[in-house]
């Protein structure tokens, strides 16, 4: 199975690592989806940091909601380190859902502003 | 410490519109501690902000500052030399702060980004509950350390009242009663001949009720 080529993966210790504001800053860069992989529940090497980073996921994604750019368009998943086949599942998954709802509004605002200009 | 809530985006977003130019300013203390104003809430408010007003296609300037204290005249001076570069700051310091911002800067308009909800202690990850209610006059020598004031719905001071059932108030499972809490903790000191003593009317003049209220320290005024 073929992973997408059009998303970039940027690697962290942990997801426990991951913070609200990586979300954000990332659609606010114009990013059109955004989805976290991290180790399965109960499997966390630090106990809680998959948890940590779920709950932070769904805090990006309510925001993303109320700002107009759609908590849809982010997402965690868990997964094994050895199921690589899962992760490519998943980021198909993930790119069609994102290719269905579109390009993200501040990308096609910035689009818009920079014609303009 | 002082606890405070996140107000809702959609509020703020509101109260913002009319301005072109903002700044979030956090504060370093209880509100950073409670998770409703410090650095990261800035953070988290500005890009949220940013991003709302770019889809709308009304891109504003919206910077971010936390300061150590927004209660302090020292350190609130540290936004003066940029004062003019805002028409309005989103403070995220309790209703304290908001007001010192305020009285400071006369001609900035100061929008709250929190709602600032009392006196409490962290109890678990996530939740804040109530602790003191700052009457101006403790009696928590008298009443095992548990404050009858703050946690007794009806700040019964000698209790219970007829409403206490199983250890719980009368306003539901969620709220201890607090004079359940003070026999207990009585009985655990052994001084529940305490309990037998009737507690005088209290003097409510030093509460809110006595209105504003300030300390004035003669011994460490200069």
């Amino acid at each position: 199975m073929k992973i997408p080529s059009n998303f970039r993966i940027i690697r962290l210790p942990c997801t426990g690592k991951i913070d609200i504001i990586h979300i954000l800053r990332a659609f606010e860069k114009g990013a059109d989806g955004l989805y976290v992989v991290g180790c399965m529940e109960g499997d966390c090497h630090f106990n809680e940091g998959n948890f940590r980073a779920r709950k932070r996921v769904e805090q990006a994604a309510k925001i993303l909601d109320q700002v107009g750019v759609g908590g849809e368009r982010v997402r965690m998943y868990n997964l094994s380190s050895g199921e690589g086949p899962l992760f490519a599942q998943y980021s198909i998954e993930m790119v069609n859902k994102i290719k269905e709802l579109g390009p993200s509004p501040i990308r096609l605002a910035k689009q818009n502003k920079a014609k303009a200009a | 410490m002082i606890i405070a809530e996140k107000k809702p985006i959609e509020e703020i977003i509101e109260e913002v519109r009319n301005y072109d130019r903002l700044l979030i300013l956090g504060c370093n203390e209880c509100v950073t501690v409670c998770e409703a104003g410090g650095k990261k809430e800035v953070e988290v408010l500005a890009s949220a902000l940013r991003m709302y007003f770019i889809t709308q296609g009304n891109e504003k300037i919206i910077k971010e500052k936390t300061i150590e204290r927004q209660c302090d005249h020292e350190y609130l001076e540290e936004i003066r030399k940029n004062i003019d570069e805002y028409d309005a700051i989103v403070s995220l310091a309790c209703g304290v702060g908001v007001q010192f911002a305020a009285e400071k800067y006369l001609t900035t308009p100061l929008i709250p980004g929190v709602n600032t909800v009392c006196l409490g202690a962290n109890e678990d990850r996530g939740l804040w509950t109530e602790r003191c209610q700052a009457c101006g006059s403790c009696v928590l020598a008298r009443t095992g350390g548990i404050c009858p004031v703050s946690r007794c719905a009806k700040r019964v001071l000698n209790g219970p009242c007829g409403g206490s059932t199983n250890g719980k108030c009368e306003l539901g499972p969620d709220t201890d009663c607090a004079w359940q809490l003070i026999i207990d903790r009585l009985k655990a000191l052994g001084k529940m001949d305490d309990y037998e003593k009737i507690a005088p009317i209290k003097d409510w003049s030093t509460d809110r009720a006595g209105g504003p209220r300030t300390v004035t320290r003669e011994d460490v005024k200069i």
